[in-house]
């Protein structure tokens, strides 16, 4: 029994939060603020892979993001809505069941093809030049995309909601909050299995010291390949999400400051813990709704926050420790792998 | 002879990088800090002297009751904004990043906490002044001196281009020959020996925060001069750029942010002269991709030797 209690418990939260949407005691604005907190546990659990865990710096995680939007955007707007560049759809609007996964995994792929730009460099130089590559590849994508006309360019890109549509004209029920709730669960659960894996355990030994890694026999490159790749590609899993919770995407919503919420995110929950990412992510999304009536403030607040954090608690909330061994009585109920 | 317009104009976009450039590669020589809030110390310089400016000449800002004309205006206009930013950035490094020398932080965390910082001011500017845009008034009359052949150059571009290069002179000067400089240097080889040798290491660090916050300063003051339309987020793009000049040149090196700014103002204009202007961020930043794959450190940059 001990062995699913988490599983079932996951599943269960996830099966009463679906059953209050679909029941209407959650309002719009609730489901809404629920979607971006997944996306947000995704991006943030994602990001600390390479922050976190391996001890980078990487400060364009919204680039990723963009990608990821934009490709699986592209692929359900070419299959299942009509736009005027791309044409009528392709396919009937009852196989979004297969076409809207696929196109995530689609966009996840080409984001993480996208990581590929930091992951080469990253052989060579680390620290603070890496910090400006990804900085320099979040720029280059978004400024890509604004010259790309043919998607919008500036102006952004829509029609991603003729796949929810599709999906609700045979089952009316909130499809796009099940997608994300798998997709975070997804997320948390590849990264917690590859970090806790013998091969992902090399990463930690890269930020640790990376020649002692190395002559331990860790293939340092590879390592870095597959962290910056995973990592970027789960950015793009989110990505894609989130442009189809929105419907709409623009380049501007990927640039600099999406790239410093995630990082807050993660230095906000503690490098190096998946459960502290989630909660923390979990708190930035309330805490940015609870603070939606300070308007511009909002963006003075946050940095300031997180100056703070860095000058009092810079190991964040939680540090390098995980939720259970905060509370390791929480042990006796549970084994999670 | 389109392409000496063309040259002309990419020495001026070069001197504005190479003067905002010399403020990152002076902290980073020093401190090995990329204060990633030095494009938003240019855009703070930028609203300094516009409200010094129209506080004199009496038309905004403060009400001084001063009408002053606009060349004495402009006299006292660039120390005072020179100084209120170099104020700016002192602030920053006694309350930011002092501090965490002190507790001997990570790096990372004075990174983090430096990109915070812009953040903040530029947000906070947002908040304070609201979204209108400020137009700067006109401080000198424009003089358009015909070179033949449809070339033609105003005297504010070859102020500026004067003013990038004088300051270039006068950085390298103190960096290389006074006793000042011989302690930034110092300080950048070891930091834990020399306090021993005497010098006060945080007068010294503070004085380097004064050098580059008033370049950025005067950077604010010529950019606002040339394009005079103000709005908070104007120095976070230029800064982004005027970083990678430093990257380009090699951080550290005053030289390389020279070289690097010119070199990325040539490379823009002449993006610009080829393909869509909407293409030069692209290709500026591919180059600081392709150079840091080639050379991370950059042009002029040594590379430093990890012991284990």
């Amino acid at each position: 029994m001990q062995k699913h209690t988490v599983t079932i418990g996951i599943f269960a939260l996830f099966a009463v939060i679906a059953g209050l949407a679909q029941a209407g005691l959650l309002t719009p604005y609730h489901v809404s603020v629920l979607m971006f907190m997944g996306v947000n546990i995704m991006l943030a659990t994602s990001l600390n892979l390479v922050n976190g865990y391996m001890g980078e710096f990487s400060c364009g995680h919204g680039g990723f993001m963009c990608v990821g939007a934009y490709v699986s955007s592209i692929c359900t707007v070419l299959m299942f809505s009509k736009n005027q560049m791309l044409g009528a759809p392709l396919l009937p609007g009852y196989l979004t069941f297969i076409g809207f996964p696929v196109a995530l995994l689609v966009g996840s792929l080409a984001a993480a093809v996208a990581g590929l730009v930091v992951a080469i460099p990253s052989f060579k130089t680390r620290g603070d030049y890496l910090a400006i590559i990804t900085l320099a590849a979040n720029y280059i994508v978004i400024s890509a995309i604004n010259n790309m006309e043919i998607f919008g360019g500036p102006r952004g890109f829509m029609g991603m909601s003729a796949t929810e549509n599709g999906m609700k004209a045979v089952l009316d029920i909130p499809w796009m909050l099940i997608f994300v709730m798998l997709g975070t669960l997804f997320t948390v659960w590849l990264l917690r299995r590859f970090v806790t894996s013998t091969l992902g355990k090399g990463v930690p030994a890269i930020s640790q010291d990376e020649i002692a890694a190395e002559i331990m026999s860790v293939d340092t490159n590879r390592m870095k390949l597959i962290a910056f790749m995973l990592s970027s590609g789960l950015a793009g899993l989110a990505g894609g999400l989130y442009a189809h919770i929105l419907g709409y995407v623009n380049p501007q919503s990927f640039d600099i400051m999406r790239s410093t919420e995630i990082m807050v995110m993660v230095y906000l929950g503690g490098m190096g813990s998946l459960s502290g990412t989630a909660l923390a992510a979990i708190l930035f999304t309330v805490l940015m709704e609870a603070l939606r009536f300070l308007g511009v403030w909002k963006w003075v607040v946050i940095p300031l926050l997180l100056i703070l954090l860095m000058q009092f608690r810079p190991e964040g909330l939680m540090g390098n420790k995980e939720l259970s061994d905060l509370f390791p009585k929480l042990r006796k109920y549970y084994s999670f792998k | 002879m389109e392409i000496f317009q063309h040259i002309l104009n990419a020495l001026q976009f070069g001197s504005f990088y190479a003067l905002i450039a010399l403020g990152y590669t002076l902290v980073y020589g020093v401190l090995r800090l990329i204060n990633f809030a030095h494009g938003d110390i240019f855009m703070v310089g930028a609203y300094i002297a516009f409200f010094v400016a129209v506080s004199l000449l009496g038309t905004g800002g403060l009400p001084l009751g001063l009408e002053m004309n606009p060349a004495l205006a402009l006299a006292i206009t660039v120390p005072v904004t020179m100084i209120l930013t170099s104020l700016v950035g002192v602030a920053l490094e006694r309350t930011m990043y002092r501090p965490l020398r002190r507790k001997g932080a990570n790096r990372l965390y004075v990174v983090i906490t430096a990109l915070m910082a812009g953040l903040m001011l530029e947000n906070g500017n947002l908040a304070l002044l609201g979204a209108t845009r400020k137009s700067f008034p006109d401080l000198i009359d424009k003089v358009v001196w015909n070179l033949g052949d449809g070339v033609s150059v105003t005297n504010l571009k070859v102020i500026v281009i004067v003013a990038a290069i004088a300051v270039f002179l006068f950085l390298e000067t103190i960096v290389s020959k006074t006793k000042i400089g011989m302690a930034m240097r110092g300080i950048s080889y070891d930091k834990f020996a020399i306090p021993l040798m005497g010098i006060p290491l945080d007068t010294i660090i503070v004085f380097t925060f004064i050098l580059g916050s008033s370049m950025a300063g005067l950077a604010g003051i010529l950019f606002a001069m040339s394009y005079p339309i103000l709005e908070p987020y104007m120095g976070a793009l230029i800064g982004w750029k005027a970083f990678i000049a430093a990257v380009v040149g090699g951080i550290g090196d005053i030289r390389g942010a020279i070289v690097g700014g010119f070199l990325l103002g040539f490379i823009e204009i002449g993006v610009v002269a080829v393909f869509p202007s909407t293409l030069r961020d692209l290709f500026a930043f591919s180059v600081l991709l392709i150079i840091l794959w080639l050379r991370p450190t950059g042009i002029f940059g040594v590379a430093q030797t990890t012991k284990i």
